[in-house]
C-alpha cells in the first residue's frame, strides 16, 4: 500500500468496476458530498444519485455517475457499492432525457404511494444524470 | 426379421437426434462459460455487502428497535419458499432435484403445522409443483434469464418479496437454488433470506472483536445518515443481491447440467447408431446370402 493513498473500489452487482489506489475520492453521500483521504475515520454512508470524483496525481482522474448505493470507508480503503454506475463520458444525453420523461410519465400514472416514490426516485436519478453531462 | 427400410429410417432418425443433442451441448457449453463469468463477476459485490452488513447487524441485533428484516416478525408460522428453477427442460436432473428438495421442505413444514407459500422463479418448477401444491403457489416469474439475467430483474423479485413480507404475508423466506460447483456437480442449496442470517464464520469473528483482523473491522463506524436508516436501506438491497446471486448460480448450474446431459445423450445416440448399423448390415448380408442360395439351388435343379 503506497503512502498517502486510498484503496478505492467501485462495485456494481454485475461486476467490479474499478479497483485502484488513488489520492482522494469525493463521494456523493446522502447528507452531502464527502472526500475520502487516507486515514479517514471508519464510516458507512448511503449515497444519493450523483457523481463520484476520483482524484489522482493532482487532477480528477475519473468521474463516475452512480444512481445510489452505499459507501464503506476505513482508514485504508473506500468501497462503494453502487446500484448503477456509469462513467460520465459514456452517458448518453438523449437516453437520459428519455429516462427523465419516462419517469415523469410514471409519476403521473402512479396509483399508490410506493409507485409514486419509486417514480420520484427515478426522476431524481435522471435529473442528476442530465446534470452530470452538462 | 427387421425390415431393411425400417432400420434405415431408424438410423437416420437417431442420427438427426444426435446432431441436435450435440448442438445443444455446444450451446450449453458456450452459455455456461458466460454464466460462470457473470457469476464470478458478481461475487465482489456480494462479499463486500456481507462484510458491511455483518458489522452493522452485529451492532443492531441486540437492540429492541431492530428492523424486522433482521430480527424477524416474531413468529414463524408462514413460510415463503422461493423455488428457483430453469424455464426449460432437457437438463438432466437439474429441475427435478431442486423440486425434490422443495417438496421435502414443504412436507416437513406442513407436518409441523406451518403454512407454506410458494413463489416459483422458472417455469419448470411451477410445472412440477402445480399438481401437488397448486393452491400454495402465489406467483410464477418466468423468463428471468431472457435475454440475459440482469440485476434489475433480480431486484424486482427481491422487492416483491420484501413488500410481501412488510404486508405480513409470511414470516420466514427461504430460497432454494442449485449452487454451481462444476459442470457435473450442482448442489441444491436452501438459503434463508428473511430474517437475515449472517454467515456463521463472521459471527465468531464479530464476537472476538479485537482479534488480529477484527482490530480494523471491529472499529466503530460512523453512520451517515443513521444506523437504522442505513440498515433499512441495506437489508432490502441485500435480499435482491442474494436473489441475484442465487439466480446466477442457478443459471450456471442449469447450463452445466444441460451440457452434461446432452453429452450423455450424444454418446448414447452414437452407441445406438453403431448397434443399429450392425443389425442393418447383418440383415442385409443375410438377405444377400439368401438370394445367392436361391440362385445356386435353382441352377443345380436345372
Amino acid at each position: 500500500m503506497a503512502e498517502g493513498k486510498v484503496a478505492f473500489e467501485l462495485v456494481s452487482p454485475e461486476r467490479l468496476l474499478l479497483s485502484q489506489e488513488v489520492d482522494m475520492v469525493v463521494v456523493p453521500g446522502e447528507e452531502g458530498d464527502f472526500g475520502v483521504l487516507e486515514r479517514h475515520s471508519p464510516m458507512i454512508s448511503t449515497l444519493r444519485p450523483g457523481v463520484i470524483q476520483v482524484h489522482d496525481g493532482g487532477s480528477v482522474a475519473e468521474r463516475i455517475f452512480v444512481a445510489g448505493g452505499f459507501a464503506e470507508v476505513t482508514p485504508a480503503r473506500c468501497t462503494v457499492l453502487a446500484e448503477e454506475a456509469l462513467p460520465v463520458g459514456e452517458i448518453d444525453r438523449a437516453a437520459a432525457e428519455q429516462r427523465l420523461s419516462d419517469a415523469k410519465d410514471d409519476l403521473i400514472d402512479a396509483k399508490d404511494d410506493a409507485e409514486k416514490a419509486s417514480a420520484e426516485r427515478q426522476i431524481k436519478i435522471a435529473e442528476e444524470l442530465l446534470r452530470a453531462t452538462g | 426379421m427387421p425390415n431393411l427400410k425400417d432400420l434405415k429410417v431408424r438410423i437416420d432418425s437417431v442420427k438427426s437426434t444426435r446432431k441436435i443433442t450435440s448442438a445443444m451441448k455446444m450451446v450449453a457449453a458456450a452459455k455456461l462459460r458466460r454464466a460462470q463469468e457473470q457469476a464470478e463477476a458478481s461475487r465482489p459485490y456480494a462479499q463486500r455487502m456481507e462484510r458491511m452488513l455483518g458489522s452493522l447487524a452485529a451492532a443492531a441485533a441486540g437492540q429492541a428497535g431492530a428492523p424486522k428484516l433482521l430480527a424477524g416478525s416474531g413468529s414463524d408460522d408462514t413460510h415463503l419458499i422461493l423455488v428457483a428453477t430453469a424455464d426449460r427442460g432437457l437438463c438432466g436432473g437439474f429441475n427435478t432435484s431442486i423440486v425434490r428438495e422443495a417438496r421435502r421442505m414443504i412436507r416437513s413444514l406442513l407436518d409441523d403445522g406451518k403454512t407454506v407459500k410458494i413463489l416459483c422463479v422458472g417455469r419448470k418448477g411451477r410445472d412440477q409443483l402445480r399438481r401437488d401444491y397448486g393452491q400454495m403457489i402465489v406467483e410464477t416469474i418466468e423468463d428471468v434469464a431472457k435475454p440475459s439475467l440482469s440485476f434489475d430483474k433480480a431486484s424486482a423479485i427481491g422487492e416483491r418479496v420484501v413488500s410481501m413480507f412488510e404486508a405480513g404475508e409470511f414470516d420466514v423466506c427461504t430460497m432454494i437454488y442449485a449452487e454451481f460447483r462444476s459442470a457435473i456437480s450442482q448442489i441444491v442449496t436452501p438459503q434463508q433470506l428473511i430474517p437475515f442470517a449472517p454467515p456463521k464464520a463472521e459471527e465468531g469473528e464479530e464476537e472476538t472483536g479485537a482479534g488480529s483482523n477484527g482490530g480494523l473491522e471491529g472499529a466503530v463506524y460512523e453512520y451517515e445518515p443513521g444506523e437504522e436508516e442505513i440498515l433499512s436501506a441495506l437489508l432490502p438491497t441485500n435480499i435482491s443481491i442474494q436473489v441475484f446471486k442465487g439466480l446466477l448460480e442457478n443459471a450456471a448450474s442449469e447450463h452445466g447440467a444441460r451440457m452434461t446431459a446432452m453429452d450423455n445423450a450424444t454418446r448414447n445416440a452414437g452407441e445406438m447408431i453403431n448397434n443399429l448399423t450392425l443389425i442393418y448390415n447383418r440383415t442385409r448380408q443375410a438377405a444377400i446370402t439368401g438370394e445367392l442360395i436361391e440362385i445356386i439351388s435353382a441352377k443345380e435343379a436345372m
